[in-house]
Parts: structure tokens; sequence; C-alpha cells
């Protein structure tokens, strides 16, 4: 962690209250789902002009935070990056979008949405983005199986072929 | 038959300006099997005439479930799927992977291991550049630099044949180092590149550059600021096309970029042909950096000698006993990491290309995100072909380079 991560990392701590965490050099605040706007508002006035990355984990079946949202900015300016870490509840799932501070958060809060099922409050345009838009479930929460296809042999192809899910005629 | 839903605007009418509604302008479909929008990308196209109103880029017909398949592999069987991602830059797909899970690990890897790395990832950016070259001018109706791009490509892939065994699907760099070290003829051919090359760079260069039609399709098309392509989160050519020089080799360096010498290029411009200028002039820039690695290449083991993580030579599987028992853990069990998270990020020829790697102190990765820089540059479409006509539009697709495998995962 370089001095800049420092002093950025420390002046929202004083302000939002998080909890700090480092790793192999990486420096990353947990904060409260109520603070994300005022905190990344704060982060983007601090001259991080890019948002890197969103993404989420889930941790079933623990349900109070089931989801951890973790936020990567960059700074060009200062060189210097920062994690955001969020906890998110298991029950009725939802963040505010940070979608009109960083644009580019559109689709990635999209993906959110249609992988894990977490509602984006004040999103412009929420569908689904890889998945089908008549698809059931979010793929990538840790209760929906890792689907595979049954193989036919010769000897159980019309046994097999009854229970397989495609247009038959 | 099942029922086949036919496709119309609901839930995207307010995607549309008024018009498209009444029917006065036409909605139209482009894709996801069309020639110019390289690879299964669907765009909904509000047209009036020929303008473009409005973009809707449909993406997914390409996901594969990669991160879902990942967490119920082992860390090294893993990265088999990672070449998968954006199969125009799998060893750089293996690179970062490695990088991450080396960090999560906290894994050394050997300087010579090191700096192959930086070679063969170069070269693959380099034979990325040339399908893009390629492809992009085709859609400008170049048609000989295609084939041209196409013949020198060979050249490299013929190159990770022999490194690998494989064309495209390398898996070559391992956690801890590479799968095993270069044969010996891998330096000449990788001279003959150096040697080549330069010369078939200014020959497209004399195709193109100054070529008046190529010109009058690509300036002034598709332009972008430095300061929305950063709110966007553009990376790689889209961004340093725009005038800012952001390089992750740069910014963070990783695998010993920080060693050689090499420039950044940017233009100010912003447009097609702007990214098209730093394209070209990132090639040459490559072979520099190849150039470089080469001449100081030093010589020792290519994988970490920590047999914890990465698997014993054969040879010594025979003799050794513990060497035997570390083979069969790792290749039944794998290696445990650390119950927590790292973000890696790398330059790709596309721009950042990041993996969020978690583990939870078992053998297989708990979440891989994979942050690919072609989600962003195609979410910035819809801005770029604001009020462009539908040829243009293909000129800025091949502009952004982006590879399909890359969006969808």
């Amino acid at each position: 962690m370089t001095m800049n991560e420092h002093t950025f990392i420390s002046a929202l701590k004083s302000q939002f209250n998080g909890e700090q965490h480092e790793f192999r050099g990486e420096s990353t605040l947990l904060i409260q789902r109520d603070q994300l706007l005022d905190v990344t508002r704060k982060i983007r006035e601090m001259g991080f002009e890019r948002l890197s990355d969103i993404t989420a984990v889930d941790y079933f079946p623990q349900e109070n935070p089931r989801f951890h949202l973790a936020y990567q900015f960059t700074s060009l300016a200062n060189h210097a990056t920062l994690g955001l870490r969020v906890p998110v509840p298991g029950v009725n799932p939802s963040v505010a979008t940070i979608e009109g501070i960083y644009p580019n958060a559109n689709w990635r809060e999209r993906e959110l949405y249609d992988m894990f099922g977490i509602q984006i409050d004040g999103h412009s345009d929420l569908r689904r983005i890889l998945m089908p838009h008549d698809w059931e479930g979010h793929p990538l929460r840790k209760d929906y199986p890792l689907g595979y296809e049954e193989p036919q042999f010769t000897f159980n192809f019309d046994e097999i072929d009854v229970r397989k899910p495609y247009a038959k005629d | 038959m099942a029922q086949i839903e036919e496709a119309n605007l609901d839930g995207m009418a307010h995607l549309v300006s008024n018009r498209a509604i009444k029917g006065e302008t036409m909605i139209l479909n482009m894709g996801p099997q069309h020639p110019s929008t390289h690879g299964v990308l669907r765009l909904l196209l509000e047209l009036d005439g020929e303008t473009v109103i409005s973009c809707i880029p449909d993406v997914g017909f390409l996901h594969t479930g990669i991160e879902k398949n990942m967490e119920s592999k082992t860390y090294q069987k893993a990265e088999v799927m990672t070449d998968r991602l954006d199969y125009m830059n799998t060893t750089g797909n293996n690179l970062v992977y490695c990088l991450a899970v080396e960090k999560l690990v906290d894994l050394d890897v050997p300087v010579r291991a090191q700096a192959i790395r930086v070679i063969i990832a170069e070269l693959q950016r380099f034979s990325s550049h040339l399908v893009w070259l390629a492809t992009s001018a085709l859609d400008v109706a170049a048609m000989s630099a295609f084939l041209y791009c196409f013949r020198e490509r060979e050249m490299i892939l013929d190159i990770l044949e022999l490194c690998s065994g494989q064309r495209m699907m390398t898996t070559f760099f391992r956690p801890g180092g590479l799968w095993r070290d270069v044969p010996v003829e891998f330096e000449a051919a990788v001279r003959e590149v150096l040697k080549v090359m330069p010369r078939r760079i200014d020959e497209y260069e004399s195709m193109l550059t100054k070529n008046p039609l190529f010109v009058d399709r690509t300036v002034g098309i598709g332009k972008i600021s430095g300061e929305d392509a950063l709110a966007w989160g553009l990376t790689g050519a889209c961004l340093r096309g725009s005038g800012v020089a952001h390089d992750y080799r740069k910014f963070a360096p990783y695998s010993g970029y920080e060693q050689y010498d090499f420039e950044v290029p940017i233009e100010t411009a912003g447009d097609v042909y702007a990214r098209y200028l730093v394209r070209i002039h990132e090639m040459r820039q490559t072979l520099r950096i190849i150039e470089q690695a080469l001449n100081t290449l030093p010589m020792g083991p290519v994988r970490s000698n920590n047999h914890k993580f990465v698997p014993p030579p054969r040879s010594e599987i025979g003799t050794s006993m513990e060497a035997l028992i570390h083979h069969f853990k790792l290749w039944t069990e794998g290696f445990n990491a650390p119950k927590d998270s790292v973000y890696v990020a790398v330059e790709s020829p596309r721009g950042e290309l990041g993996v969020y790697l978690e583990g939870d102190g078992g053998p297989k990765p708990y979440r891989v995100h994979w942050r690919t820089p072609s989600w962003d540059n195609l979410q910035v479409l819809p801005v770029l072909a604001k009020r462009c006509l539908v040829a243009d539009l293909v000129a800025i697709i091949g502009s952004v380079d982006i590879v399909l495998g890359d969006v969808d995962r």
C-alpha cells in the first residue's frame, strides 16, 4: 500500500467509520450498505476517476450478511487503487445504484442483478444482461446447482430422452 | 413446435425514442450472426434513414458460465477455462490468473519464467492486434490487409505451438512458473518475428495510414473525450486514443515489466483513426519489449521449487518419496489458499484485464470474477454510435476491438 492509499483510507475511515482490511498490500474498506452512495461520492471527489470493477460474493448459507459486494476504484492522478466491500443481507437483497457517479456501473450492476438477484435501487435499466430474459434463478448464487447434461447411451437413450428438457417436436 | 417468442420492445421501450414507439423510426436487428459484429453480438438499432438514433447492445450469446465452473475446480484445473475467455489473448488470461493465484498463496516465480511470460504475452498481444487490424480494416472494405495480417499471425501461433503444443489454448503459464522451459528453437523463431515484423508493419501502414479511403472512413468517427472515456471505464487503446496515458504495465508493473524500456503511445483525437494509430504504434513497442526481454533472458529454473504448490519434476518422482507425495497430493486434492481475496489486473491487448479471486481456505476458488476490458469497451458503444451512420457503426465496432468471449465469459 502506497502512502497515498494510506491517506485516502484514513480520510474515509475518519468520516464513515469503516472497517479496514489489509491483505497482500491491498487495502479494502468495509462499510455499511446505507453509506454506499456517500462513500462513493467521497471517493470520486478524492480523485478516483475510474470504477474498475463491481462484483459480489455469496456466503450462503450465512444469511446476514449473505452477500458481500466488492468495488474496485482506480485513481490515475494519485496512482492509487482502493477496494470497497458492502455487506448485503440475504432477505430482499438490494443496494443503491452508483450509476450516477460512475456511468459504467450500469452494466456491472445489471450483472449483479442477473447473476445474484440483488435488486439495484434507482437503476435506469435493470434487465438481465447475460442470461436470457425469461431465465429463472440467479446462476452465481451458491444454492444454484452447477448443471450438467445426462449422457445418453444406446441402452438408456429413450429413458433419459423423456426427462431431458429441450424442444422435442 | 415450442412457441418461439417474437422479439419486441417490451422492457426496452425506455431505451428508444418516442418516435420508434409511434413507428416513425425503424428498429433494425443487427446480429447476432452478422459478419461485422466480431462474434455473436446483437445490436438493436433505432434508425432514422441511415442514421443511428439509438443503439442497444444485447450480449450473453456466448455466456458459458466460466465463473461458476471455476468455483467447482481446483486452482490448477480451473486455469484451463481461462484460455476460453478472451480467445485472442489466451496467454494473457493465463497470466493474470496465475498472478492472482500466486498473490493469493504468496508464491514466488523464478525470473526466467517471468521473462518468458513477458515474451509470450507480448507475442500474443501482437497477434491479437494483427487480428484486430485484419478485421477492422476489412470492416471498412480494405481486403488485402486482412490476408497479410493472417499470414503473419501464423508465425506467432507457430511459436505458441512450439512451446506448448497448442496454437491457441496453450495453458502454458502455470501458478508458480511455466508448464516447462521453452525449446531450443524458441529463440531463433522469436528473432525471426523480430526481424520480419517491423517491415510488415510498414507495409500495413503504407496500405492504410495515408490511404484517403481509409482516412475518410475513420477520421472524426466514434469520438469520445478523455474525461468521458475515464468515466465510462474504457481502457486500452480506446482510452489512450483519447489522450489518457494509462497502461497497467506502467501503472502497476507485473512480471518484471518495470525492467523494460517502452513507450505508452497516445493520441488525442479520440476517434476511430486515433485508436488505429495507437494500436499500430503499440505493435512496434511490443516488438521492442520482446527484443529486450529476449536479449536479457536469464538462465535458471522456470518453476518455483515450493512443492506445496508446484508439482515436482517428473524425474524426481521415481527417486524421492517426498516428491511422490507432493505430486499425489497436488493432483488429487490441490493446494489450499487462504480465506481472503485479491484483485489483480494486467494490460491485455484490449485494456485492463482484472481478476477478483477469493479463497475459502480450501483447494477450490470460492469466487472468481473476471473484469474484462471488452465489457466496458462495449458498454460505451451507444455513446460512440450516437447519430452516426450504420456504415460508420461497423467501423466503430471494429475500432473498439471487442472479443465476445471476453464480454460474455
